[in-house]
Formats: structure tokens, sequence, C-alpha cells
């Protein structure tokens, strides 16, 4: 496979605060790549590198190189609301837009110039289709997203970020709110949106890391003291410090 | 024996305090029935001459005691709308500032200034607005509306300087501290992943604050407006200033006017019949239910502001 990201001495820097160091990594492209690693470590900060979310903050300063198809997302001038139309982002916490479930598929849409009726409601079946949730929207579209479940707000929240077509979703912690079943239903999704889309997840759970995802990369400081196979981390880690973690000696 | 012996001074001690509690917290409600009533008892001579008319009645006459509140509703209605109307995008316009783009350094400053705007008196407002603010607008401002806005009739009167929309204007300065700190404070309650949601399917600023942050904040926002609405409709010294103090209901905004606190301030020393007392008791009841009921309306839509979004 392809590498869709590749990342370059990436360092971060929350104002002093070194957060990120020397980061080397790459992303395959369709694959799910999960992030692991005990609290603090710099696993989503890595992660909100990617859409460049650090930018909405003052103080925060990267350095090195993310290659996006082979171009540095980390250039100056860079349109921002391109990249982010292009690598969209589900958060810990179930955000929808207190708005209609069907506005908050078409929000994306209507701001990337889809004016077309048509066209607009055709994009949400199947948004919604794909993120498995439509059989239960499909006669409420236009009730209030917030009138969901917690795992259907989630799911919804997926919707609305592959509505836009990215090319890569950017999980944060996406099951952390929500109950095992919930959490079953989103990684069968994620399972089924890797087809189309290259997906990155951070993530507490490590068994969600070993279920769903091909790559692995565990941070720990800071830095990423890991990054293989999956079924390689899991089964026969080189570092000594990987192996106590997904043993559960710490974090 | 002994541990026991403090267990029970200890019940005391709670029960005290319990009830002294309760005291402080009953008597404010107590303090404001009897206001109530006060005015009740102190205006029913009024009420009994006048009965409903009284609210509909455009007559103000000290000389015959014929008197009836309706120009001094209008002018405390009318002017307090239009301070709202000038205050809101002002209020949102720093308040979004403040929240969304203010650079660190100047947030400070603004904030502070904005509270200090708040704690002037309001006989200061008047007085800078009668001998400053007034002369500028009769010299440099409603002459121009007069002669360019003049096919509204909204837009004609004499140009003095005081009238209704200057007491508007002034009350418009007042109470933008109030509408912009509570707004502000409710922006900053929007949970930040919210907005990053927003900026994650390529919203520009502009978009998440106008299609995420104002609707998620929306009933907030309107009880902060009915909060300065409440405000200016009981201010009084830089309205009295300013407004005219005339009995007449013009729908022209340059007209002078008068309001139901700027009617008290001016003629309660005047009132030497009981029926003139006894009407402007009347007055400053009417002013209470108003304010009674729009400060009721912004609790109930302050409390109904809340995000369902699961966690």
């Amino acid at each position: 496979m392809n590498d869709k990201i590749t990342i370059k001495n990436l360092n971060f820097y929350y104002g002093e605060k070194h957060a990120l160091k020397n980061i080397n990594l790459p992303i395959k492209e369709k694959e799910i790549t999960a992030l692991i690693g005990p609290s603090g470590c710099g696993k989503t900060t890595f992660l909100r590198c990617l859409n460049r979310m650090h930018d909405l903050y003052p103080g925060n300063r990267y350095e090195g190189e993310i290659l996006f198809d082979g171009r540095n997302i980390l250039e100056k001038g860079l349109d921002l609301i391109k990249l982010r139309s292009k690598v969209g982002m589900v958060f810990q916490k179930p955000t929808p837009f207190p708005m209609s479930i069907y506005d908050n598929i078409t929000f994306g849409l209507k701001l990337m110039g889809v004016k077309n009726k048509g066209e607009l409601s055709s994009k949400v079946e199947k948004a919604l289709k794909d993120s498995a949730i439509w059989d239960e929207t499909k006669d409420r579209l236009h009730d209030s997203a917030l009138s969901l479940s917690g795992g259907q707000q989630q799911r919804l929240c997926i919707a609305r970020a592959i509505a836009v077509e990215p090319e890569v979703i950017l999980m944060d912690e996406p099951c952390s709110a929500l109950d095992p079943v919930a959490t079953a239903k989103i990684e069968d999704l994620m399972t089924d949106i890797k087809k189309s889309y290259t997906v990155v997840i951070v993530t507490h759970n490590m068994q969600q890391a070993a279920r769903v995802s091909e790559y692995t990369g565990f941070f720990m400081m800071g830095e990423v003291v890991e990054f293989d196979n999956t079924q390689k981390i899991f089964t026969a880690p080189t570092n000594k410090l990987t192996e106590d973690y997904i043993t559960g000696r710490f974090g | 024996m002994q541990v026991f012996d403090r267990h029970k001074s200890y019940k005391i001690g709670d029960a005290l305090f319990k009830g002294i509690a309760y005291f402080f917290a009953l008597s404010v409600i107590v303090l404001m029935a009897l206001i109530f009533i006060v005015l009740l008892k102190e205006s029913w001579l009024s009420i009994k001459t006048f009965g409903f008319k009284f609210l509909y009645s455009t007559a103000w006459d000290p000389v015959s005691g014929d008197f009836g509140a309706l120009p001094a509703i209008f002018g405390t209605i009318v002017s307090s709308l239009i301070a709202i109307i000038i205050a809101l995008p002002i209020s949102l316009g720093i308040a979004i500032f403040l929240t969304e783009m203010a650079p660190k350094w100047l947030k400070g400053p603004i904030g502070t200034a904005i509270e200090l705007l708040a704690s002037i008196p309001s006989i200061i407002y008047g007085m800078w607005g009668l001998f400053i603010l007034a002369p500028l607008l009769s010299e440099y401002v409603e002459p121009y509306i007069i002669d360019y806005l003049g096919f509204i009739p909204i837009f004609r009167g004499a140009p003095m300087g005081i009238g209704m929309l200057p007491a508007a204007f002034i009350l418009a300065i007042m109470i933008i501290p109030f509408i912009s700190s509570v707004a502000r404070d409710i922006f900053r309650m929007v949970p930040p992943i919210l907005k990053e949601s927003g900026y994650g399917v390529g919203a520009t600023k502009w978009e998440v604050i106008s299609k995420v942050v104002i609707p998620y904040t929306k009933s907030g926002i309107i009880g902060a407006v009915i909060l300065g609405l409440g405000r200016a409709l009981g201010e009084t010294m830089a309205v009295t200033f300013l407004i005219g103090n005339s009995h007449d209901i013009s729908i022209a905004l340059l007209d002078p006017a008068t309001s139901i606190s700027a009617t008290l301030a001016n003629e309660f020393t005047e009132a030497v019949e009981d029926i003139y007392l006894s009407s402007l008791i009347e007055l400053g009841l009417i002013l209470f239910v108003i304010t009674f009921i729009v400060l009721g309306l912004a609790k109930i839509l302050i409390n109904r502001f809340s995000y369902t979004g699961r966690r």
C-alpha cells in the first residue's frame, strides 16, 4: 500500500512546551492506523497536526514535514479550509451541530458550494448509509440531531465527516463516550469505511486497536516508540516499553 | 456522655444557622411583596378614579387632575427597543471579537474597559448626553437624518438634539456593557470541540460563528438581550436628561417624548394633589410590572439555554 501521509522529523510545540519530538511515521492509504499510548503521550496532539487544528489557538508551532500525497501541509500560506475538507475529523464526544440531522450532513456540502437540492439529498442518503445510520434516521431527517442517542450522534458525526468526501478521516477516541454496543457499531463502521478512506484513530482501548487496525504506532512522552503492523506490535513487539504497555504493566 | 452533648449543641447550631439563612432568603421575597403592596395601596386612588382608561389615555393634565399613562409607557418601551436595536449588533460584535479573535494582550484591556463602562453612574451619562452628545446630534447628525431619511415618518421632527432617538442612543451605550459581557460568557460556554467540528469540515471562522456558535447560543443571547432590555426600561437619569419630557406620542423619533421613570423623576416634587401623586405611583407600579415580566421572561429563556448533545 502507498503512503497517504508521510511524517518526517515532526516537532510540535505548545508555546515553550515541546510536545512532539522527532516523529517519523507513514500513514498507509486506505488502511486504519491506530495510535496508542498512555495519557498525555502526544497521540492526540499528533492527530491534530494532520489537519492543522492547532492553528486555531495562538502560540503553537510546528517543525519538520507532513507530506500529504507528497505535498508538505505545514508550509506557510497553505489553504487550511481546503486541507480540512480533505482531512475530516471525529472527536471524543459526539458534536452534532444544533440543527436537524439533514442540515448537519449538508453543512459541509453547502460550504463546498453544493446547492442543487437533489444532489444534496442523494449525498445525505449516501453518507448516512455509509455510516450505518440511515435506517434509524430516514424517517426523521428533519428532527433535531440532538434528539439522537449518543451512539447515533457519533455515527452522525462520522456521516458528516464523510459527506464531504475527504481522503483521510481522523478519529480521536471516537468511542470513549459510548457504551459497548454503540462501540461495536462504530468499529464495524470503521472497517467498512476504510475501503474508501484512510483512517487514523487514537484510542485508549488496546483491544480496539488490535481489532480494527492494520498498523499501530505506540507513543510515549511525545515520541514514537514503535510503529509496525498491528499484529506484530501486539504479538512480538521489539521494544520493551511497548511490551510493558500492551501487557498492561503501566499506562 | 460528653460526645453526646457535643452532638446536641451541633444540632442546635445547625438549626439556628438554617433558620437565619432561611430568614434572610425569605426577606427578599417579603420585601418585594411589600413594595408591590405599597405601590398598589398608594396608587389605589388613581386606579379607582381612572380604571383601565389610565393605561390607554394620553391625557396628562395636572391642573384639571386628568392623567393617562400611555405616552410614558410608549416612550419607555420604544426608547428601550430602539436602544436594543442599536446595542445588539455592537454587543455581539464585541463579544465575538473577545472570545474568538482578540489576541491575548487585547482581551484584558477591552474586557476591563467594558466593565468600567458599566460602572459609570447614569447621571454622568446624562450630563455627557446633554452637554456633548445633544449639541453634536443637533448640529451634525439630525439635520442630515431629516434631509435624507425624512421621507420615512419616523425620521422626522425638530433637530434639537434631545428627544426619543438621542435618549435611545444614550441607553444603547449604557446597555452595551451588559449585553456584551453576558454574551461573552455565553460564547465562552460553547464547547471547543463543537467549533472544531465546524472547522473540521472546512468552515471559515465566519461560518463557524454564524452557523454553529450563534445557533448554539441563541436562547442565551435572547436572554442577554432581555436583561439589557430590563435595564433600559428602568433607566432614569440619563433618559430624563435627553428624552425631552413631553407627554405627547409622536411617531417622529427626533421629537421629544417621555418615559415612566423620566416622568417620575421630573414631577414627583411638583405633585402636591393626591390624585397627581397617586397617578405617578401608578406609573411606578406599571414599570414594576413591565420589568418583572421582562426579567421573568429572560430567566425562562436563559434556563432553556442548554445543549442536549450527549456525553
